[in-house]
């Protein structure tokens, strides 16, 4: 068992009257990655700011390597390192200058260059943070989070208006941190990223945990394994029904829009039945899916919204 | 360590307002260019400012160095902490081993740093202006550090309570009537001249023109500095937010 990085338990924040954290326990051990999963305003990024002592939490408890980080701060923030979802980066500077000063806070640092060099920030270090696109500004940021050398790192949706190339320049980032054996905790909305990264992934709803486990117990927690879709060109409302008689025969089929949705592991010739069915009811197929259910599948599930 | 990391601080929020345009013009163009104005044109007579036979140097520099204090300490920090706090680098800093205390004591710091170099160059043209008044030290370092402390505390309380928005507008519009009609550059008459006297503006205006026009220590509006710089500190502490 690798060695415990950060333990929240019954963590609990209000704004007024608004519950944002309801009870949160979070656990994160050196040398993996925890994604923190849940929509905007689920609690994710309150988390991380009691996690790294920023204000302190109405009730429960926190740890970071055994120490308060609340009441010592000063020694956790050696220990732990934040990337703020906004940046937290001052527009008039340029962003070296930022990550030179950063550095001058820690007293055993990364150089610049250890950090600048594989995240490309060279290619835009003389402009100010303010004239740096979306996805500049968070490699930056990246960076900001790492300089002190952290044994634990909060990443507050790191990929957030990211496009591919520089999407995949982070996550190897990531992977290579918890390699180092950093502890990683990721918030994120987005679910590829959480399944392609994450340990372990936490999800949260309303200031609440509603599902933990690795990704693929979590997909697989979920009644329905795999899910064929068959669209169709015809709105579906209502289907014929002989239609979905005879396609009943050969697997439970619902209508759903203007696609047929199928639950279940199927075999090659079920498949080949209802698709033939729907060719003799005289429906043009547009497209045929089959897919394992995604978080955002599981998500659904569990609270009957969206993810996003 | 600690004043290690409290002097980096210092050093990069100076350097960050020495390097920012519109912060250099509001620091050091405007109110030396106001300095240079008053001394030359016949302004303050014309105002009925300046008793007659008065070098208007006597007025011209406290008011100088009063505004100074104000750009740097009110609406230069109001400013530059409203856009930290939006762009989330107090957070970030907070998360450092700097801390909440390092950020606060960097950004007076800062301030004091900036102040430093205003006055001294506001001085060095005044000397070349022909200016021989006396000037009291003492009563100048205590009238900078209380004015500092007033105008610095209700600049942050400013900045860590409304929009960043807001306190780029009324940072601004606090800076031309505390100038204008405050009570910073020149002495009012009458019961107008009373009441600005009880705001942060007058009194610096008061104390900053005793302590450079030979009159030493205004111990009344050091009083009054004092209140505001306590009204400020206890009021920022309490209602600051640094998101």
């Amino acid at each position: 068992m690798s060695e415990s990085a950060l333990t929240i338990r019954g963590l609990h924040y209000s704004y007024g009257a608004h519950h944002v954290v309801d009870g949160i326990d979070l656990d994160a051990a050196s040398g993996s990655i925890l994604g923190v999963l849940g929509p905007n305003g689920a609690g994710k990024s309150t988390t991380i700011s009691l996690a790294v002592g920023t204000r302190a939490p109405d009730a429960g408890h926190i740890e970071i390597f055994g120490l308060d980080p609340f009441r010592q701060h000063e020694k956790t923030s050696l220990l732990a390192g934040v990337m703020l979802q906004d940046g937290g980066l001052p527009m008039s500077a340029k962003p070296l200058q930022v990550l030179r000063h950063l550095s001058s806070l820690y007293p055993n640092p990364l150089s610049v260059d250890e950090l600048a060099e594989p995240l490309g920030l060279h290619e835009f270090s003389t402009r100010t943070i303010r004239r740096l696109s979306g996805g500049q500004k968070q490699r930056v940021a990246l960076a900001a989070a790492l300089i002190g050398r952290p044994r634990l790192v909060f990443l507050d949706e790191p990929c957030a208006g990211l496009d591919p190339r520089a999407r995949a320049v982070v996550h190897d980032f990531i992977r290579e941190l918890a390699a180092a054996s950093v502890a990683v905790v990721l918030t994120t909305h987005d679910l590829a990223e959480a399944e392609e990264l994450a340990d372990e992934v936490v999800v949260i709803d309303r200031g609440r945990i509603i599902a933990q486990g690795a990704p693929e117990d979590l997909r697989s927690a979920s009644p329905a394994g795999r899910r064929l879709t068959i669209t169709v060109d015809h709105a579906l409302s209502p289907a014929p029904p002989e239609l979905l008689t005879t396609m009943n025969t050969i697997a439970p089929t619902s209508a759903l829009g203007s696609a047929f949705v199928v639950d279940g592991d199927l075999e090659s010739t079920q498949i080949a039945g209802l698709a033939t069915a729907i060719a003799e009811a005289g429906l043009a197929i547009t497209d045929i899916d089959m897919h394992s259910q995604s978080l955002a599948d599981v998500f659904f599930e569990l609270t009957g919204r969206p993810l996003r | 360590m600690r004043t290690r990391r409290v002097m980096a601080q210092v050093r990069f929020e100076t350097i960050s307002v020495l390097r920012n345009g519109e912060q250099l013009l509001l620091s050091l163009i405007l109110p030396l260019g106001m300095l240079v104005l008053l001394a030359k044109a016949p302004l303050l007579e014309a105002l009925g400012s300046l008793p007659a036979g008065t070098d208007p140097l006597l007025v011209a520099l406290p008011g100088a160095l009063s505004l100074s204090l104000a750009s740097t300490a009110f609406t230069g920090q109001a400013i530059a902490t409203a856009f930290d706090r939006r762009y989330g680098v107090l957070r970030q800093l907070a998360t450092t081993p700097l801390g909440t205390n390092g950020l606060i004591l960097g950004k007076l710091g800062a301030v004091i740093a900036v102040i430093l170099i205003q006055f001294l160059l506001a001085f060095a043209i005044a000397l070349g202006l022909g200016f021989d008044g006396s000037v009291d030290l003492l009563a100048l370092v205590l009238t900078t550090l209380l004015g500092t402390a007033a105008l610095l505390s209700l600049g942050l309380l400013m900045a860590g309570t409304v929009r960043a928005e807001a306190t780029l507008a009324g940072a601004n519009l606090i800076w031309v009537l505390m100038a204008g009609v405050g009570g910073l550059v020149i002495a009012h008459p009458g019961e107008w001249g009373t009441v600005v006297g009880y705001l942060p503006s007058g009194a610096l205006g008061d104390a900053m023109r005793a302590a450079v026009g030979g009159a030493g220590f205004d111990v009344k509006a050091l009083i009054v500095l004092l209140v505001w710089g306590l009204v400020g500190t206890l009021a920022a502490r309490r209602w600051f937010r640094f998101e």
